[in-house]
């Protein structure tokens, strides 16, 4: 019996300790109509065939492996160094739970430690959780806690140009509190921020890719008594200014490129940091420094006096990234934009960008996406997906697996769709 | 375990060090915006044999399922099987991007829809979104279900959730995330719900009661058409909790008994990794009744092609994209690989193993409820004067087993809430009963080592009051 040790041997000795002579004894409790029903489930299989139904089932899908791959939109395909699977496979990270007994488990929470401190850096924040579902459910959170900081302001002004899915998060976990999001377009800057507003949400980047320098928002924020939230790319917050440093306070962040695959959505993870003022309002798990009775150094869960629920926790993340794969993946964004911008009938909607911008396209995204992706480019997102209006619009992402051959490609075979 | 101080990645970090490398930039440098360019970073530069070297020494000061009995209970830390693991790299799933559609994704879709007929099938339920990334969110969702189709049939005014007094902690959680107020039913003294308490609470602005059945006692409610019923024809509905699944997969089906929607937890009963305390997944179904208000989009056939869709009347989205899609892979394996008959051996043996371990113990560890328990059993750890829970707690760390689950359920003076899970062999349970007697023993004649332990680990008890009174929560340079 697989993953079953016990010998029917074993089971006999085992009942006659119990006191009883059959296991269905044990079920008494349950009413015997209700009992042992029968389940309408296939037969188990073994590990090798059940193996090989996961390779035809996943042959069945198109991966971006072989691909010029230039879609984003939330998931990105980025190069993840041999040693991030190898480390975070060890069953002694991997099988492992909740630190609840930190003695045997200083190596999950020096981890989580050193995530919180890098992470806190690279955002520019004073203290980071660990962590997050996702981004989506980080934003929601994030939306929630400013919110409590002062129940009397239901607004929150939350931009039209951000993730579709992340705004459809926040509008489910938002929809039990008199809560209202006024949506807002372009600069978060050119807002008139008054007392009914909680908090601002912004996009660093946007959804479309525009990259807005946050400082006067966050004075403006401020100044009106709210807080700035920043939905961030940890990617430019290695190449830019973090949102911490620009007046941020609370970043979000999806981690999702830092060492993890795409894997049809998930696992991701939600990145979450706030200023210090807030440390104590975070949600979500958070490990600090403590000492023994011999005064060693050791790692515990700690504020637990919070609001407390269980959060996906990423103990490895993928540390090797450094600003030179940030900024490999600017310039080969820039590139293939202006070679874009050259085509008739094409525009590079995104004034400033990170890897990801928006292109007008002379016929329908959608019609591009199918026609490229016969020669085996997948030319970006149709916006057209998720808003039917837009059908002229593709989101196109370059990261550093993108090569000049593979711009050049993509390129030309845009150049050929011309009507 | 590894016992030598680690230090922080920060104090091996080395200015010029590269711990990956980038491939030559073949397109020309594009200038950085000026007033926005960052002058400095603060990450560590380690080269790569370092990091290998730090990660694995700090994985090996933990205990894990792979290294340590581990019998925390309603956890459910049962073996991990490797072929799991496997199944979810596959490079198909690992390069998959969400947003490709759904002609492109057709593997990807089928399995979600298989595996929500499968948990569907194994919990009775009419349907089934895989949404939800953990069991506290799947509850949001349960309770947020309940809230909207409430509201759908004219009865809005139903604010007030009632709950055991035995149940996670997750679940008032929940609730208030939902606009719902709670009200706490009392146990009785057989450890199942006071059913006249329960009765008085009843009136029309009951929205329903939260039920972890098995309860976190280990027990059976065996109530549980009835209480179903006075719900019911309360005008209430009756959310599950199912933490505690692994004791029923082909024993008994909530859906057909009264549930009408239930959360399971796939990183508890089937089997997927609980990764230091994620990701999991913590997917919802629901009866036929319900299933329009269901989070999407779920997987859906039509022919012979799959495809995503929202429900009509769905509570919206959990998050984005569609669940913990490389979780699900996981449980996809291990149902077929268990198939109907050996999910109802995980169940049996899950039961056996620990009725074992109460038999065995309960003449030195006392039960509060003496009785056959299902999958996981309440002890209680005061046993000699100057003894407490933690204390046997850590010392049995230093005998090499994890702890169970201490101090909870609430309801029990010093509670030690053992599960030792189907994948545990007789042998190993027998170590552990001679640790916990050899415990006992040391309780009544030598108490100082069980108020000093651990002292086999990298560091003793933390000082944990100090820790939250001044927190330190990020290396400083």
């Amino acid at each position: 019996m697989p993953f079953i040790p016990n010998a029917d041997s074993d089971r006999l000795e085992m009942l006659a300790s119990i006191g009883v002579s059959k296991v269905e004894e044990l079920f008494s409790d349950i009413p015997s109509a209700k009992r042992f029903p029968p389940l309408d489930l296939p037969k188990g299989i073994s590990e090798f065939e059940m193996l090989s139904e996961i390779e035809a089932l996943a042959a069945k899908n198109l991966g971006a492996k072989g691909k010029a791959w230039f879609m984003g939109a939330g998931a990105y395909n980025h190069f993840i160094p041999s040693i991030v699977p190898a480390l975070a496979s060890r069953g002694e990270f991997l099988t492992a739970y909740t630190p609840y007994q930190p003695e045997v488990s200083q190596g999950t929470l020096q981890a989580i430690f050193e995530y919180q401190s890098m992470a806190a850096a690279l955002l520019g924040v004073d203290v980071v959780n660990a962590s997050h579902y996702d981004v989506a459910t980080a934003l929601a959170e994030a939306i929630l806690m400013a919110w409590k900081q002062n129940e009397d302001r239901p607004a929150v002004y939350f931009p039209s140009d951000l993730h579709p899915e992340y705004r459809g998060v926040v509008e489910t976990y938002v929809s039990s509190f008199p809560i209202e999001l006024r949506f807002y377009e372009g600069d978060p800057a050119a807002l008139a921020i008054d007392e009914r507003v909680a908090c601002v949400v912004a996009g660093y980047p946007s959804f479309s890719g525009e990259v807005y320098s946050l400082g006067t928002c966050a004075e403006k924020t401020h100044a009106a008594g709210a807080l700035l939230i920043v939905q961030a790319d940890p990617h430019v917050c290695a190449l830019l200014e973090s949102p911490g440093a620009q007046g941020a306070d609370i970043v979000v962040a999806e981690g999702q490129s830092l060492g993890n695959p795409m894997n049809f959505g998930g696992p991701y993870l939600g990145m979450m940091g706030a200023s210090e003022k807030l440390m104590r309002k975070l949600p979500g798990r958070i490990v600090g420094e403590a000492k023994d009775r011999e005064g060693r150094k050791g790692y515990v869960l700690t504020l637990t006096a919070r609001e407390q629920h269980i959060r996906r926790e990423k103990a490895v993340s993928n540390i090797c990234s450094n600003q030179g794969l940030s900024r490999l993946c600017y310039d080969k964004a820039h590139f293939a934009a202006e070679r874009i911008a050259q085509i008739p009938g094409y525009k590079i909607e995104t004034r400033r960008f990170f890897k990801e911008f928006l292109v007008s396209t002379p016929i329908a995204a959608e019609a591009i996406f199918d026609r490229l992706l016969k020669k085996d480019i997948v030319p970006g997102f149709p916006l057209s997906r998720y808003d039917a209006s837009k059908d002229n619009k593709l989101l196109c992402c370059v990261t550093e697996l993108n090569s000049k051959e593979e711009i050049d490609a993509l390129v030309k075979a845009l150049a050929e769709v011309t009507p | 375990m590894n016992l030598l101080p680690e230090p922080l990645i920060f104090n091996v970090s080395s200015p010029g060090a590269q711990g990956c490398s980038l491939p030559e930039s073949d397109v020309p440098p594009s200038p950085l915006p000026q007033d926005l360019t960052r002058k400095h970073l603060g990450l560590p530069e380690v080269d790569e044999l370092t990091v290998v070297r730090h990660f694995t020494r700090l994985s090996q000061k933990n205990f894990s399922i792979d290294t340590n009995f581990y019998p925390l209970g309603s956890c459910t830390m049962k073996y991990n099987p490797k072929a799991n693991e496997v199944a979810a790299s596959h490079s198909g799933w690992k390069s998959l991007h969400p947003l490709i559609g759904d002609r492109y994704s057709q593997g990807a879709l089928e399995l979600v829809f298989r595996l929500q007929e499968s948990l569907a099938e194994i919990g009775g339920f009419s349907a089934v979104s895989l949404q939800p990334a953990a069991g506290a969110h799947g509850e949001l969702a349960g309770v947020l279900i309940i809230r909207d189709y409430l509201e759908s049939i004219g009865q809005g005014q139903r604010k007030t959730m009632l709950i055991p007094d035995s149940a996670h902690g997750t679940n008032p959680a929940s609730c208030t995330m939902a606009g719902f107020a709670t009200r706490t039913v009392p146990s009785g003294n057989d450890g199942n719900i006071d059913i006249k308490a329960l009765e008085a609470m009843l009136n029309d602005e009951v929205a329903g009661i939260m039920v972890t059945n098995p309860n976190t006692l280990g027990l059976f409610e065996r109530n549980i058409a009835k209480i179903a019923k006075m719900i019911h024809d309360a005008g209430g509905l009756v959310y599950g909790d199912g933490a505690n699944m692994n004791a029923l997969t082909g024993v008994f089906k909530p859906g057909k008994s009264g549930i009408d929607v239930m959360h399971f937890n796939l990183h508890k009963t089937f089997s997927t990794p609980h990764g230091g305390g994620g990701p999991g997944s913590g997917m919802v179904a629901v009866v036929s009744k319900l299933a329009d208000f269901l989070p999407g989009p779920v997987a859906v056939k039509q022919g012979k092609k799959f495809a995503l869709a929202m429900p009509p009347a769905s509570i919206g989205r959990m998050k984005a994209f569609y669940g913990n899609f490389g979780v699900l892979v996981r449980a996809y394996a291990y149902i077929r690989m268990l198939g109907r008959d050996g999910l109802r051996r995980v169940a049996e043996n899950s039961v056996l193993n620990a009725n074992y371990l109460r038999a065995k113990l309960e003449r030195h560890y006392p039960l509060k409820y003496k009785k056959a328990c299902m999958h996981e059993f309440v002890a209680m750890g005061n046993i000699a004067p100057g003894i407490r829970t933690l204390d046997i707690a850590k010392r049995l760390i230093d005998y090499g087993f994890h702890p169970p689950t201490i101090y909870f359920p609430l309801i029990v003076p010093e509670a030690l809430m053992i599960e030792p899970t189907e994948t545990e062999s007789k042998a190993v349970l027998d170590a552990f009963v001679e640790a916990m007697l050899s415990i006992a023993q040391e309780a009544k004649t030598k108490p100082e080592l069980l108020n000093a332990a651990p002292t086999t680990t990298p560091v003793g008890r933390l000082d944990e009051v100090a820790a939250a009174r001044c927190p330190v929560l990020c290396y400083r340079p």
